[in-house]
């Protein structure tokens, strides 16, 4: 792939020369992602795939809770079930991390240590993202200091729709240092941005600023996730990779719910993306009731018929 | 070996009953020749012989003309368009009842991947009969005059690519408007005519509406030719088209010819990449290129050239081709080996006069018919590739630098079936659909079809409409 002549470490330079760029990559045509999305849904994910699809779905869940009636108690209880997610079967591989809110991390911490599993916080004013930067950087700092691997931040969506795209940029670049050595997901709010062509630009704008990973919701808007969005974030992770050489990874948050949408989702990423983008390193599921069906459809395979929910455990 | 490898996922043949042998669909039944021969028909993804089919001799055919001669006099001409739509209606629901076993019949015997054939073909096919249903009672209100009258007998000859929905855009119309019909199905695909056939009895239609005479070029000529026919539409390659227009010349009968095509697709340098890298694969690719319409030439402004190629190069290694009844094959087999040879003969031709030619990397089964997937760069106006109808996998990969140029380009060609615009900008589609001289121009898509929409050539891909209301007229006096 080819690479374009924009220097890109100069894009964001000023205000205009960064939404040239932006609005100088190539559109998305709505009908035609949507279409291919929906055609890549078809894949026919069977036995041996489909066993390989669902331990590496669990090994890439973001098993979250962000609630306001979360408690200590309840967050244990989701770290409990993120490092051995099926009780009755220890082959069952171990969540990619737990998020929540950020005066929960150092209990999430604790529950976790020496698990291998990483704790995840939202931050920056979620999930609106509408106060004082120096606001949204102390929330940063703050969960860092609790000791988050993983900083989840959202965009202001305001400024992106007001064409203020320098504002974000930066925002995202101040949040990149607060967060130290921890790994920063830019969460677009695609359910906000409408367009596929506002969710590239978003896209472009998170990865130059220095995010590590894009994600699509924060789960509380609606649409969330869907499949063609998620395409269009992949394509956009594949030619960022093919222009500066950095891989910048991909959450998919919010609405995923069943075994069949997150295979379907894998398939996507095999396909767009590429292969190398299929470990938990590149490719999240932030979710909370995918991983029951996951371990459920997981037992389906190994007895040959569904267990029911009372064989999984519910938090 | 890769990450994600898909477990085969084959669709069931379980779900399809092939007899041994086959005789013609004459009158209503199923009945021996009178003169012809058997022949076999052979799944092109094994080699494997399907079934033995009936060469259908010229008693064969004069019985089939007057069976439906027959029909047209005494039941269906006179009948009332409010009760014909009820038989097309039947016709419809039992396609897709029988939606499954239709697919996976048409993927054996013509190499389709089966999600083409489930996804495409049958729904398609279905969706035109219950579009013609409803014009079977409104047929003065389609523009055509206070009155329009049904032509008689229609011979109608089809070719082996979409099997069932080239026979449902055929029978469909002919039927609604009162006509009856003897259709040939290709030499290479009968099965899912005599499928259809079955379909006709299941649906009670009348004895004598629907007649399938099998066998090769001979059998059609025989048809085409019959004094007893009113109406000929074909469906396939130019050569045979002129044959027919030649034969019937001074004879009062109607043609319709859908030809060839030499499909120009455009990219210009602003449109959606994605969108149109798959716009080109689904163009050229989509059922191994045996399309007339195919976007076979591609045309892209030289500013976004290398950047479209290598979008297009990584897309095809991702095409996986194989078993066509696996359900996550994107291309199946060549349906024939005359057709196979033909598809190398040109491709070498290509090589030979100086473009260069690039294949998917991908294995191809050891047995049956197959072609990779291929793209030829460096083409120009002046290569055998860029303007004869290779009807396979093959894509000739030229550049433009105006919207004048691309249209030049386009437009020099003695086809003029379709073509495809890639652009942002809306007010360029309308400049370029003015000017391209195709009976389809897709915008930011390809290969659409809908049974409201009417399709059909300009010079060398035929003349005369099929689908929507333009379809109607060919197959009414008005």
């Amino acid at each position: 792939m080819t690479t374009t002549d924009t220097q890109l470490s100069d894009v964001a330079a000023s205000a205009s020369s960064l939404r040239r760029f932006l609005h100088g990559l190539s559109g998305v045509d709505q009908v035609g992602a949507e279409e291919r999305a929906a055609r890549l849904a078809t894949r026919s994910i069977k036995t041996t795939a489909k066993r390989f699809a669902l331990d590496l779905a669990t090994s890439m869940v973001d098993l979250t809770t962000l609630e306001g009636q979360d408690t200590p108690g309840k967050v244990r209880a989701l770290c409990a079930k993120g490092r051995q997610p099926d009780p009755s079967d220890p082959t069952a591989p171990p969540v990619a991390a737990i998020c929540v809110y950020p005066d929960l991390v150092a209990t999430a911490k604790q529950a976790l240590a020496g698990s291998g599993v990483r704790v995840a916080s939202v931050a920056t004013a979620f999930p609106s993202g509408r106060t004082a930067r120096a606001v949204k950087i102390a929330d940063v700092e703050y969960a860092v200091s609790q000791g988050a691997d993983e900083v989840d931040m959202v965009i202001d969506r305001g400024a992106f729709l007001a064409g203020d795209y320098l504002a974000i940029y930066d925002e995202i670049a101040a949040v990149k240092q607060a967060c130290g050595g921890a790994h920063l997901k830019v969460i677009l709010e695609t359910g906000e941005l409408v367009t596929y062509d506002n969710v590239k630009r978003a896209s472009w704008l998170a990865m130059l600023a220095g995010g590590d990973f894009i994600k699509t919701s924060t789960g509380k808007v609606q649409p969330a996730a869907t499949l063609p969005v998620t395409l269009v974030m992949l394509q956009s992770v594949r030619d960022f990779r093919a222009a500066t050489g950095r891989q910048v990874g991909v959450k998919a948050a919010g609405g995923i719910r069943t075994s069949k949408d997150a295979i379907r989702y894998l398939v996507v990423v095999n396909e767009t993306a590429g292969e190398q983008w299929l470990t938990p390193e590149w490719f999240r599921f932030g979710a909370s009731s995918l991983l029951n069906d996951l371990l459920m459809q997981r037992q389906k395979l190994d007895t040959g018929h569904y267990a029911g929910h009372d064989y999984v455990t519910e938090d | 070996m890769a990450v994600f490898e898909y477990a085969p996922a084959p669709e069931s043949r379980s779900v399809v009953h092939v007899d041994s042998h086959y005789g013609l669909f004459i009158g209503g039944e199923f009945v021996e020749s009178e003169d012809g021969s058997p022949f076999k028909t052979v799944n092109p993804a094994t080699e494997e012989v399907l079934a033995e089919v009936t060469a259908a001799g010229p008693r064969d055919v004069d019985r089939a003309v007057r069976a439906a001669r027959e029909a047209y006099d005494k039941v269906w001409g006179p009948m009332p368009g409010h009760d014909r739509a009820k038989y097309l209606y039947r016709i419809a629901r039992i396609l897709q009842e029988r939606a499954r076993e239709l697919a996976v019949l048409e993927s054996l015997d013509n190499g389709k991947p089966i999600r083409e054939s489930r996804d495409v073909d049958v729904p398609l096919a279905a969706a035109w009969f219950f579009s013609y249903a409803g014009w079977a009672d409104k047929l003065e209100f389609a523009g055509l005059g206070p009155d329009p009258r049904p032509l008689g007998v229609a011979g109608q000859v089809i070719p082996w690519n979409f099997p069932l929905l080239m026979l449902a855009w055929k029978i469909a119309p002919a039927l609604a408007c009162g006509n009856t019909v003897v259709l040939k199905p290709a030499e290479t695909t009968p099965l899912t005519a005599l499928a259809f056939a079955d379909i006709c009895r299941q649906a009670e239609l009348p004895a004598g509406v629907v007649n399938i005479v099998t066998g090769a070029g001979d059998v059609g000529a025989a048809l085409v030719s019959h004094g007893g026919v009113n109406k000929v539409a074909f469906t396939g390659s130019t050569e045979v088209g002129r044959q027919i227009a030649e034969s019937i010349a001074g004879t009062r009968k109607r043609l319709t010819l859908e030809l060839g095509g030499k499909a120009a697709n455009v990219v210009f340098e602003d449109a959606p990449l994605d969108q149109a890298v798959e716009g080109i694969v689904n163009g050229i690719f989509f059922n191994q290129g045996h399309v007339c319409c195919a976007g076979s030439r591609l045309l892209v402004q030289e500013s976004v050239y290398d950047e479209v190629l290598g979008r297009l190069k990584e897309r095809m290694t991702t095409l996986r081709v194989g078993d066509p009844l696996d359900k996550n094959t994107d291309i199946g087999a060549i349906n024939n080996p005359a057709q196979l040879a033909k598809i190398r003969e040109l491709s070498e031709v290509g090589a030979a006069e100086g473009a260069e030619r690039w294949s998917a990397p991908c294995e191809l089964p050891e047995h049956g018919y197959w072609f990779a997937p291929t793209l030829f760069t460096g083409v120009t106006q002046a290569h055998r590739i860029a303007r004869e109808e290779i009807f396979g996998p093959v894509l000739s990969v030229l550049t433009f630098r105006t919207p004048a140029e691309a249209v030049e380009k386009a437009n020099n060609t003695p086809y003029g079936l379709s073509a495809g615009v890639w652009t942002d900008k809306g007010s360029r589609i309308l400049w370029m659909a003015e000017r391209l001289r195709a009976g389809v121009v897709w915008a930011n898509t390809f290969n659409k079809f809908d049974p409201a929409s009417p399709f059909g050539g300009y010079k060398e891909s035929g003349y005369g409409r099929e689908g929507g209301r333009q379809g109607l007229e060919a197959y009414l006096a008005h």
